[in-house]
């Protein structure tokens, strides 16, 4: 009896948590994400003029976004999840600007 | 017991701790080691954009770079991406069977990224780059690097849990387990994504 009940809990604690999406709708993620790398890749290939380094830019941070709100499940899962993935990144990002405006500023001097 | 729950497996008590927010401390320390990945990664690839265009000796990184190949590693990684999502909604199953199919197909579509790395660095070296030639030499191998470290101590866990999957020793729940290692390994997917774009497509 013990057993069976905490069977029946974990099998509900486990679709509760089973909070992604279907196998198919992965693939058919992970295809879209593989059209979008050939678009990616097609720019090395055809001339995309001024709009080369933008699409590239769009195409990367859809990528991302898409990988970890999708398939690491970021999107369905609790809001604290992305303040402490998303602190690291935009701090990351921060000291890339940082490092950026320093070296201007070093070459200025110089 | 608000702060705990007992899980038993296979006869076995284990207690699964919770934070104060109700959430899973593994799940929680995982989020936290990836956020503090990308200042790792973000100072390495900082580092490689300020540098790039530094050759005072040595091949320019458009003369080198090989995008037909680099592409196809790519898309290997990205793939690697969706057999590791399908390991996890199969141990959410509690389908060990195909678990352990997903996570040795990821392992595998891994060590081909790895392969494809080390055949490039070899070819890069040939070529006249060193660690040492130039300083766009030095971020790239160092940035292109740490990454490729990444990837094999992810193969390493992925086997490593195939491993455990099959004797039945892997401790606690079992598919936030599976999951822990999924962060990782998408982790370092979307790593990849970055330096694939921002290092070999956008040219110096």
């Amino acid at each position: 009896m013990s057993s069976a009940t905490t069977h029946v809990e974990t099998t509900e604690s486990h679709e509760a948590e089973h909070h992604g999406l279907s196998d198919k709708q992965y693939i058919v993620i992970a295809l879209i994400l593989a059209a979008l790398t050939a678009i990616e890749v097609s720019t090395y290939y055809v001339d995309f003029g001024p709009f080369f380094m933008p699409t590239l830019l769009i195409l990367m941070t859809i990528k991302f976004v898409t990988v970890v709100s999708y398939f690491m499940h970021l999107k369905f899962d609790n809001k604290i999840f992305s303040y402490l993935f998303y602190a690291g990144l935009l701090l990351a990002i921060a000291v890339y600007c940082g490092f950026l405006a320093t070296f201007k500023f070093f070459l200025k001097q110089g | 017991m608000a702060e705990s729950a007992i899980v038993r497996d296979h006869g076995v008590s284990h207690v699964a701790h919770a934070s104060s927010t109700g959430l899973s401390n593994n799940k929680m320390g995982m989020w936290m080691f990836l956020g503090s990945e990308c200042l790792l990664f973000g100072g390495l690839i900082s580092t490689y954009m300020l540098y790039r265009g530094r050759v005072s000796s040595g091949p320019q990184p458009n003369n080198i770079f090989d995008i037909p190949f680099t592409s196809v590693s790519s898309f290997v990684l990205l793939m690697s991406s969706l057999t590791m999502v399908l390991a996890v909604s199969s141990a959410q199953r509690k389908d060990d069977r195909n678990t352990n199919l997903w996570l040795t197909i990821t392992a595998l579509l891994g060590a081909s990224f790895v392969g494809g790395q080390v055949y490039e660095f070899t070819s890069f070296y040939r070529e006249g780059l060193g660690f040492t030639t130039s300083l766009f030499g030095s971020s790239f191998y160092a940035l292109t690097g740490f990454h490729g470290v990444h990837v094999s101590v992810g193969i390493i866990m992925l086997m490593a849990l195939v491993g455990m999957n099959r004797n039945n020793r892997i401790p606690g729940d079992k598919a936030e387990v599976v999951e822990l290692i999924g962060l990782y390994w998408h982790f370092v997917d979307i790593i990849w994504i970055i330096i694939f774009t921002l290092v070999y497509l956008i040219p110096s």
